[in-house]
């Protein structure tokens, strides 16, 4: 490690200790606010895993984070809580390894189509299963776990994500997907097989995306198909990660913490006008700040060097 | 004595549809060898090279190198079995600095270094190109011939068995054209196969030991470039009946 990247690792050590902490200062309202940053900043950041380098638009969180959830609440009172979690991780890799599989040779739009049809076809599964064979459209989670603990968890989570970001940047396999978002035919003639790459990047998301779910499944209580496959989230996530940049790692943090926050405001304002407020912000964003805020900043920092050189 | 062959092109043809784009290909080319394809505009010389490097399928027939077949793999397959080649269009990766568009060649492929080593090599690799400054530009910035350096200095990262260069030369300048029929004899005399596409004559004549001349997608001669350059069926190819 440099000098720099050793600086950077501590001082994100010291962010997360004293992120750690809020719960003893705060709680009711600040801290669910906290707990809704945590899991958007897990889902967007592992989101812009995949789709930062190689450009392909996911609307599959939803369907990875209501599989955790179902995994949480078919599974609560008959295995213990910290098993759940590793397989609500491990249902959501492994669908993610089907439809990666199934997707990834398809271009960009057909993709994006497929995951957002993925989420509603799992949706139906289950709905139709809980209909015919358990009798009850939801399932009760009933837990002892409390708000401090979710938001402790998804802390961890969230900086595993980081964690790993910054193993796969400096990895082989962040290169080869440098080059893939670059140019696939040039990729492929120096010995990548670009597939592979990308499906390792959907199944991390994969993976991150379910355990999120199995995180928030005790705090919604009682899970219904249409609260855990909801559309919504899946372009929750897409508008936080392109608002704050998809091209650093930090990038989708940037987008989070203010349209959390905003969010919050809409949702109890206009409480029946969410999804048209969510398809303006879309077209705002991707017509206005393509490449994010951190693009924009990154881009004026730029300019401001070469007129001081010129100056 | 003559040398291994390397690649072998055995009976290839191409369809596009109803249109025949390579026609019964054969030729082989030996190690230290440099071969020339050339042919008139729409004969089929681009195509030859996307069937060897596998960025097409070919419709029928068999490429060999060395003694494996490599037309039916992908082109990710071919890359790393030795065939290295650049673009008719030159392709940089625009978002990478100059040194990693050519570290980008010597990681997955042929050659498969990593961390410090790759970035050295890869530095050689610019050198030898005539590259040792602005290795850190963003590759953006780049004039034509520097992109075209850089996209050649990438080919090279992975130590190919055999080189594919792709109308390297054209859209150079004159002084750009001699730097650069210059470079391509300094990799000649260290020993490189190479299989060139290229329609600077003057860059043929100096270059290619052998010439393999297309026409409609189909080989109407081979042999030294003098020999060929001087056959009636390439003249009446290249000009029309009356100066045959």
């Amino acid at each position: 490690m440099t000098r720099r990247e050793l600086t950077n690792f501590a001082l994100a050590v010291i962010a997360f200790a004293i992120l750690a902490c809020l719960p003893f200062l705060q709680d009711g309202y600040v801290l669910s606010l906290a707990v809704g940053v945590a899991m958007y900043t897990v889902l967007a950041t592992s989101w812009a895993l995949f789709s930062g380098p190689t450009h392909y638009i996911s609307l599959a969180t939803a369907a990875f984070y209501g599989l955790g959830a179902y995994v949480v609440s078919a599974g609560i009172d008959v295995i213990p809580y910290v098993v759940l979690l590793g397989l609500a991780g491990i249902a959501g890799g492994v669908v993610a390894a089907l439809v990666g599989v199934a997707t990834l040779r398809l271009s960009g739009v057909y993709f994006v189509i497929f995951t957002l049809g993925l989420a509603e076809l799992i949706r139906q599964i289950v709905t139709w299963v809980q209909n015919n064979l358990t009798g009850s459209r939801g399932m009760y989670v009933l837990t002892e776990i409390t708000e401090r603990i979710i938001y402790w968890e998804l802390l961890a989570l969230a900086a595993a994500v980081y964690l790993i970001g910054w193993l796969v940047a400096r990895s082989r396999l962040g290169f080869a997907l440098r080059i893939i978002g670059n140019d696939e035919v040039v990729a492929a003639h120096v010995g990548i097989n670009s597939a592979a790459a990308k499906l390792a990047l959907f199944v991390i998301s994969g993976i991150f995306a379910g355990m999120v779910g199995a995180i928030m499944a005790p705090r919604f209580t009682y899970i219904e198909p249409s609260i855990v496959f909801t559309p919504e989230l899946s372009f929750q996530v897409v508008i936080m990660a392109l608002l704050g940049g998809v091209h650093r790692l930090w990038g989708p943090l940037v987008g989070v913490i203010p349209f959390t926050i905003l969010w919050e405001l809409i949702a109890a304002r206009f409480p029946n006008q969410t999804v048209l407020l969510l398809g303006i912000a879309f077209l705002l964003i991707v017509y206005l700040i393509p490449n994010g805020v951190v693009g924009r900043i990154e881009a004026a920092f730029k300019l401001a060097g070469r007129r001081i050189k010129h100056g | 004595m003559a040398e291994r062959t390397v690649l072998e092109v055995q009976g290839v043809s191409k369809r596009f549809g109803g249109l025949l784009a390579v026609d019964n290909l054969s030729f082989a080319v030996r190690e230290n060898e440099v071969v020339g394809v050339i042919g008139p505009n729409g004969s089929g010389k681009t195509t030859v090279m996307n069937l060897i490097s596998g960025l097409l399928k070919p419709t029928d027939g068999d490429i060999f190198l060395g003694d494996r077949v490599i037309s039916d793999r992908p082109a990710r397959f071919i890359a790393r079995a030795g065939v290295a080649r650049t673009f008719q269009l030159v392709r940089t990766l625009p978002s990478l600095t100059v040194v990693e568009n050519v570290m980008a060649g010597a990681v997955f492929g042929h050659k498969r270094l990593w961390g410090r080593a790759v970035r050295k090599f890869a530095l050689r690799q610019l050198e030898r190109v005539g590259m040792g400054q602005a290795i850190n530009a963003p590759t953006a910035s780049l004039t034509y011939i520097d992109e075209k350096r850089v996209e050649l200095a990438r080919a090279l990262a992975s130590d190919p068995r055999i080189l594919l260069l792709d109308e390297w030369l054209a859209g150079l300048n004159p002084t750009e054209l001699t730097i650069g029929i210059d470079l391509i004899r300094s990799l000649r005399e260290e020993g490189r196969t190479i299989v060139l596409v290229e329609h600077v004559m003057d860059a043929i004549r100096s270059l290619c030991d052998r010439c393999v001349v297309m026409n409609s997608g189909a080989k109407i001669a081979e042999g030294t470039p003098d020999a060929t350059l001087a056959d009636k069926e390439v003249i009446r190819a290249y000009l029309g009946d009356e100066h045959a």
